[in-house]
C-alpha cells in the first residue's frame, strides 16, 4: 500500500493524521457549507451585512417552504425528471445494444463503428447547437421535453457504448459459444445470457447518466425556454431573476435543485464510481 | 461435410446469415440517433459556416468571409481564444491535485469511506450551483474571499469576478473544485489496484516518499492518469456552464471563451448570427480535434495490444 499505512508510522503523526482529516474535509468542503448556511438564515441578516457569520435567527422553515410553495422551483424539478428519467432509460437500451453488436461480433467495420461513437461522445457541444437546433424546431418540438430528451439519448449514446462494449468484453466468451451450440438464437443469447450479467454496468450508467442529464444547462437553454418544459439547472437561474440578491432563497432553491444526484450518488455509490473510472481502472 | 453442402439448406435467410446480421440489427437504433444528432450535425455545422444566416430565412452563401473575419483581428476571438488556452493550462492542474487528496485519502482508518464520499461531494452537484456558490465567495465587500484577502491588506477592485485582471481565474478556480474531486476518485480507484508486492520489494530496495512515488506508484496509476487527462481536457473546453452563470462573459467580455462566444454569437438577443457562431464552433472543433485524435490512437494501441 502506499503512501506508509497510518497504523506502521510515528504515534505522533497518526493523532495528527487523524486530527488533520475533519480540518481538511471542512476547509474542502466550505463553500458548500456556506450555502447551507444561507439557507437557513434570515433576510435581514444580509441586508445588516451578516453574509458569514452566525444566522440572528434560524429561518430554514420558511425559507425551504417559500421555495416549494412560492415559487415555480417544484415545476421546474419535476421537469428534470421527465427529462432524466427517459433519457436514462432510452441511452441504456440504445447502448446495451450496440455494446452487445459491437462487444461480441467480428466483423470488419467493427472498431470504426466503435471509435465513432466514442470520438462524436468527446465533441464540443457548440458544433452540435445550430443544426440540432434546427433540427427540433422544425420538427416541432422547440421548448418541449421530448426534443431534450431526444437529443440527450443520441448523445449519451456514444458514452454508453464505449462503457458497455468494454464491460461486455470482460464477460466470458465460451458462454457465448455454448450456447450457439445449443443453437440458442443470437437475441436469446443477448437477452438471457448477456444481459442477466450486464446488470452492473446497467446500474453504473443508470446513476451516472441520471447525474450528467440532471445537471446539464448548456442544452436545457439551447433547446427550451420557460417553466413548462426547463429542468432545475435552467430554473434555478430563472429564479434568481425572480429572488434578485435575496441569498436566502437563492441557496434554498440551488440546495433543492442539486439534492438528487447527490442522493442518488449516496445510495448508489460503489455504481456511480465504477462508471466514472469508464471501467477501465478495476 | 460433402452432403451438408449440396444439401440445399432448408432454414430461412435469417437463419442462414444470422451471425452476420443480427450485429446490424442490434447497431440499428443506436446508430440511426447517434447519426441524425451528433454526426450529421457536425458536417451541418461546417456547412453553415460558409454561410450568414439568422436561423430562419434564406441561407446566403458568403465563402470564407466568416473565417477571414474571425481570423483576421475580431478582438472578442483572440481574447476568447486565449481564455480557452489559459483554461487548458491551469485545468491540468486538477490532476496533480487530485492526486495529492488521493494520496492522502488513502489509509486505512476509522471512517475514511466517508471522508472519501465528501471529498468527492463536489462533484455531483451541478455546475450552475458551483458557479453561484463560487460567485458569492467572490462578491466585493461581503464575499469570503474578499473578507480573508483584506486580513492580508490585498484589495482587489470591483471583486475578484468583476475585475477583468481575475475574473477568469477566479472561475477557473471555482472549475478546479469539482474536477479536483473528479481526478481523486480516479486516482483512488487506481492506487487500490497498485501491485503490494512491487510496493513492498521496491520498500526493501530501499524506495521512500518521492522517489517511490515517481519511479514505482505512477507508472502502475497510468490508465488513470490517462483517463483523468481526458476528462480534464474535455471540460476544459466545455467550460460554458461556469462562465454563463458567473459572470456571463462579462466584465468587457474578458471571460469568454470559445463555447460561450459560440453561443452568445448564435443565439444572443442582438441577433442570431448563425453562420459566424458555427464558424467560432468549428475552429473550437478543431481544437478539440487535435486532442480526440491522441485519446483514440491511445486507445487504438491499447485495443491492439489487447488482441
Amino acid at each position: 500500500m502506499f503512501p506508509t499505512p497510518i497504523a506502521k508510522t510515528s504515534r505522533a503523526w497518526q493523532i495528527s493524521y487523524q486530527a488533520l482529516l475533519p480540518v481538511a474535509l471542512v476547509l474542502w468542503l466550505l463553500p458548500l457549507l456556506a450555502v447551507a448556511l444561507f439557507s437557513i438564515k434570515p433576510d435581514a441578516d444580509f441586508t445588516n451585512g451578516n453574509y458569514w457569520g452566525w444566522p440572528s435567527s434560524f429561518e430554514g422553515v420558511t425559507n425551504y417552504r417559500k421555495v416549494f410553495f412560492e415559487s415555480d422551483m417544484p415545476r421546474y424539478l419535476l421537469n428534470s425528471v421527465m427529462i432524466t428519467v427517459p433519457t436514462v432509460l432510452g441511452a441504456v437500451a440504445l447502448s446495451a445494444m450496440t455494446g452487445f453488436a459491437l462487444g461480441i461480433y467480428k466483423f470488419r467495420s467493427n472498431l470504426p463503428i466503435f471509435f465513432l461513437f466514442i470520438a462524436g461522445n468527446f465533441v464540443p457541444f457548440q458544433i452540435l447547437m445550430v443544426p440540432v437546433r434546427d433540427l427540433t424546431v422544425n420538427m416541432g418540438l422547440y421548448d418541449t421535453k421530448l426534443g431534450l430528451v431526444l437529443f440527450h439519448i443520441a448523445f449519451q449514446t456514444g458514452f454508453c457504448t464505449l462503457f458497455m462494449r468494454n464491460f461486455i468484453r470482460t464477460l466470458p466468451y465460451p458462454l457465448i459459444e455454448a450456447a450457439r451450440v445449443e443453437g440458442v438464437a443470437e437475441w436469446r443469447i443477448f437477452w438471457y445470457v448477456v444481459m442477466p450479467l450486464m446488470k452492473p454496468a446497467l446500474a453504473a450508467l443508470s446513476v451516472l447518466i441520471f447525474t450528467f442529464i440532471w445537471n446539464d444547462y448548456f442544452w436545457a437553454v439551447v433547446l427550451t425556454q420557460g417553466p413548462d418544459s426547463q429542468p432545475a439547472t435552467a430554473g434555478i437561474t430563472a429564479f434568481n431573476s425572480q429572488f434578485r440578491a435575496a441569498y436566502h432563497l437563492m441557496s434554498a432553491g440551488s440546495i433543492v435543485a442539486a439534492l438528487p444526484p447527490v442522493l442518488m450518488f449516496f445510495l448508489m455509490q460503489k455504481h456511480f464510481i465504477a462508471g466514472l473510472t469508464l471501467g477501465a481502472v478495476k | 461435410m460433402a452432403s451438408q453442402a449440396t444439401d440445399p439448406d432448408r432454414r430461412g435467410w435469417y437463419r442462414r446469415n444470422e451471425i452476420a446480421v443480427t450485429p446490424w440489427l442490434f447497431l440499428l437504433p443506436g446508430l440511426i440517433f447517434f447519426a441524425i444528432y451528433v454526426i450529421i450535425p457536425i458536417f451541418q455545422s461546417f456547412w453553415i459556416s460558409f454561410h450568414e444566416w439568422d436561423g430562419l430565412g434564406e441561407k446566403e452563401w458568403v465563402g470564407l468571409a466568416n473565417y477571414e473575419r474571425l481570423l483576421g483581428g475580431d478582438r472578442k476571438f483572440e481574447t476568447s481564444f486565449w481564455n480557452n488556452v489559459k483554461w487548458l493550462l491551469l485545468y491540468l492542474l486538477a490532476i496533480p491535485m487530485g492526486l495529492f487528496i488521493a494520496l492522502f485519502l488513502n489509509q486505512t482508518v476509522f471512517g475514511i469511506r466517508i471522508y472519501k464520499s465528501l471529498f468527492f461531494f463536489p462533484f455531483v452537484i451541478s455546475q450552475v450551483v458551483v458557479g453561484l456558490v463560487f460567485s458569492w465567495f467572490y462578491l466585493p465587500n461581503n464575499g469570503l474571499f474578499d473578507v480573508m484577502t483584506g486580513w492580508f491588506g490585498i484589495d482587489i477592485r470591483g471583486g475578484v469576478l468583476g475585475n477583468p485582471d481575475t475574473a477568469t481565474y477566479g472561475i477557473i478556480a471555482a472549475g478546479l473544485w469539482p474536477q479536483t474531486a473528479y481526478c481523486m476518485i480516479l486516482y483512488l480507484t487506481g492506487l487500490n489496484a497498485v501491485d503490494p508486492e512491487q510496493v513492498e520489494a521496491a520498500r526493501l530496495d530501499g524506495a521512500k516518499g518521492h522517489k517511490m512515488l515517481w519511479y514505482v506508484i505512477l507508472p502502475q496509476l497510468k490508465p488513470a492518469t490517462f483517463i483523468a487527462f481526458v476528462v480534464t481536457i474535455i471540460g476544459a473546453l466545455r467550460s460554458f456552464d461556469f462562465i454563463a452563470v458567473m459572470t456571463n462573459g462579462g466584465p468587457f467580455g474578458s471571460t469568454r471563451v470559445l463555447s460561450f462566444y459560440m453561443f452568445e454569437e448564435s443565439l444572443s438577443e442582438f441577433g442570431f448570427r448563425m453562420g459566424y457562431g458555427a464558424a467560432i464552433a468549428v475552429v473550437l472543433f478543431f481544437l478539440m480535434l487535435i486532442f480526440i485524435c491522441y485519446f483514440l490512437y491511445a486507445m487504438w494501441r491499447d485495443e491492439r495490444e489487447a488482441r
